[in-house]
């Protein structure tokens, strides 16, 4: 098992620290028996379908209808994010105002909170018959959020703000006035200064908060069960489709759903890694 | 002059209130749902819900898992956070993106794997099932499960901060004659202390309020196999919004008393810390 993935390891020749035999065997032991072994597992299973039973598994209407559900709604809110979370990121590092810390630490929550909580607050939140914002939006615009595919959205937009705001901050944070200053000396207006000056050097970590905020939205679970209302075809997402394959002891084919979605998020991860690569050698 | 500062001042606010509005609107309004609902029926239905039998074993049963799951990260953390800061080795890149793995993968599906090797129909399954232990639908799986969505938590913050701390405190002890414990806890744990306790801070809260991957192991048995994330679930289920909510505001207090607590320490030992530097 360990030989699987992991280059031969040895250590530096010239340290006298002790102990890297014990600590690098537990780590890769470890490491092995609660991830690896579990992840080869997932990836060997869909294949006792073949390949014509693993595209059948997850192009069947509903699971298709699953996925293209959890990878749009994850995407709209990771755009979704982007934007909000680069505006709150500038506001929370260019400017002072009264409550800034306290808008700062709110952030984090979604981080913290357990997702079940915060899934059960969202459907009470945006219920039609009795919710806070749920009612009047009913009634007014005659505009239902919960039970469908927008409430999905809402709930990922919750779980991946910490992403982008975290990402792009401490960025701005670094970023040397001293170019602004320049440009503005030059007669740059201030929108030129930021899309010239700034963005550029905010688009990896903006990219990066944005495709981790993806990343994480296409297989959330807990936040979004309770206000998809997860109708077939309609509202159901990727991983409840998991569950009832599971329920019906189809392994195989909620292990295919599983290696879809792992591929998914590989791919986003290795996106993130060669924009930075690029961006680096710029 | 002042026509443009007045309108830079105008342009400012309106972000500022664009800002604090979207936040209140997706983050604190929730917030303030879980304890509205909670205590929507009152004090004596809140303490009833959160006392009945069920609710108890439920609350037991994630600090059993808790305190199973978070130690056994802490002990990997360190390990991890010593073979990969202190030596030289090939393949380090791969290791610790390894390491973050668990991170990218759904709840979901960090609860299917284990069915996959354990269930009924899985790879150990049949064996396990022959010689009477039950890993699935038992405390076995939710444990293991948990273990594997907080695996990263500890092992990211101490690798980096160790890395930075670098190697020569602890030579120059091995080289004064103390034994590799000693150095570690003598030399290398006192310097680490805040970053461990940050990352078991973090290691903890996700591990009592992981929902999605115990869900798929639990088999949902009440007062045997539910956590207090999937005991809100049932109690949802079954229209007891607010005894849902009641137990749910438990776990919100524990989300707001750990984020209190990393602020605290990002405030006070800012420097010790190696994500806090981030922020």
């Amino acid at each position: 098992m360990t030989a699987l993935t992991l280059p031969r390891a040895a250590p530096r020749r010239h340290t006298v620290l002790p102990g890297f035999g014990l600590t690098m065997g537990f780590t890769l032991f470890y490491l092995s028996m609660v991830v690896l072994l579990p992840l080869v597992a997932l990836i060997v299973r869909p294949w006792e379908l073949g390949w014509d039973g693993f595209i059948k598994a997850v192009s069947e209407p509903a699971v298709y209808a699953s996925l293209r559900l959890s990878f749009l709604t994850a995407l709209i809110a990771a755009a979704v994010n982007a934007v909000f979370g680069l505006l709150l990121a500038w506001i929370l590092v260019r400017y002072r105002f009264p409550g800034r810390r306290l808008l700062d630490a709110a952030i984090d929550l979604p981080f913290a909170l357990p997702t079940a909580v915060a899934g059960i607050a969202f459907a009470t939140l945006y219920s039609p018959r009795s919710g806070w914002l749920g009612q009047p939006l009913k009634e007014t615009f005659d505009l239902i959020v919960a039970f469908t595919p927008s409430g999905i959205v809402i709930a990922l937009v919750f779980i991946g703000l910490p992403f982008v705001v975290r990402s792009v901050q401490p960025v701005l944070e670094d970023l040397d006035r001293d170019q602004e200053e320049a440009a503005a000396t030059l007669g740059a207006r201030s929108w030129q200064t930021f899309l010239r000056v700034i963005m550029p050097a905010l688009l990896p970590a903006w990219f990066t908060g944005f495709a981790l905020a993806f990343a994480r939205a296409v297989g959330e679970y807990g936040s979004v069960i309770f206000i998809a209302g997860n109708r077939p075809l309609y509202s159901e997402i990727a991983p409840l489709k998991i569950i009832q394959k599971l329920e019906s002891y189809d392994y195989a084919g909620a292990s295919a759903i599983g290696v879809t979605m792992l591929g998914a998020s590989f791919l986003i991860l290795l996106a993130i890694n060669l924009a930075q690569r690029w961006v680096a050698r710029r | 002059m002042t026509a443009s500062l007045i309108a830079r001042a105008a342009f400012r606010t309106a972000l500022v209130l664009t800002g604090v509005a979207f936040v209140t609107l997706v983050v604190l309004l929730p917030l303030a749902t879980v304890f509205e609902e909670a205590f929507r029926k009152g004090w004596s239905y809140f303490a009833e819900a959160v006392s009945e039998p069920d609710a108890v074993a439920s609350i037991r049963l994630t600090l059993i898992v808790a305190a199973i799951a978070v130690p056994l990260n802490v002990i990997f953390g360190v390990a991890a956070a010593w073979a990969i800061a202190k030596f030289e080795f090939r393949g380090k890149g791969v290791l610790i993106a390894l390491i973050d793995l668990p991170f990218s993968v759904s709840p979901v599906v960090s609860g299917l794997i284990y069915v996959l090797l354990y269930g009924a129909h899985g790879w150990f399954g049949p064996e396990l099932q022959a010689m009477g232990v039950k890993v699935i639908f038992s405390v076995v799986g939710i444990v293991l499960a948990t273990v594997f969505v907080t695996f990263p938590f500890v092992a990211r913050e101490l690798i980096p901060l160790m890395q930075e701390q670098g190697t020569q405190e602890e030579e120059a002890a091995i080289t004064l004659g103390a034994s590799g414990w000693r150095t570690f806890f003598s030399v290398t744990l006192p310097n680490i202390k805040w970053g461990l306790l940050y990352g078991v801070l973090l290691c903890n809260a996700r591990a009592m309020g992981e929902f999605g991957a115990v869900s798929v192991v639990s088999g949902h048995i009440r007062g045997q196999t539910n956590t207090m994330p999937l005991h809100v679930e049932i109690l949802y289920n079954d229209y007891d919004i607010a005894g849902a909510f009641a137990v749910a505001s438990l776990l919100a207090g524990l989300a707001l008393v750990t984020l209190i607590a990393k602020l605290g320490l990002e405030w006070r030992y800012g420097g010790e810390l190696a994500a806090a530097r981030k922020h």
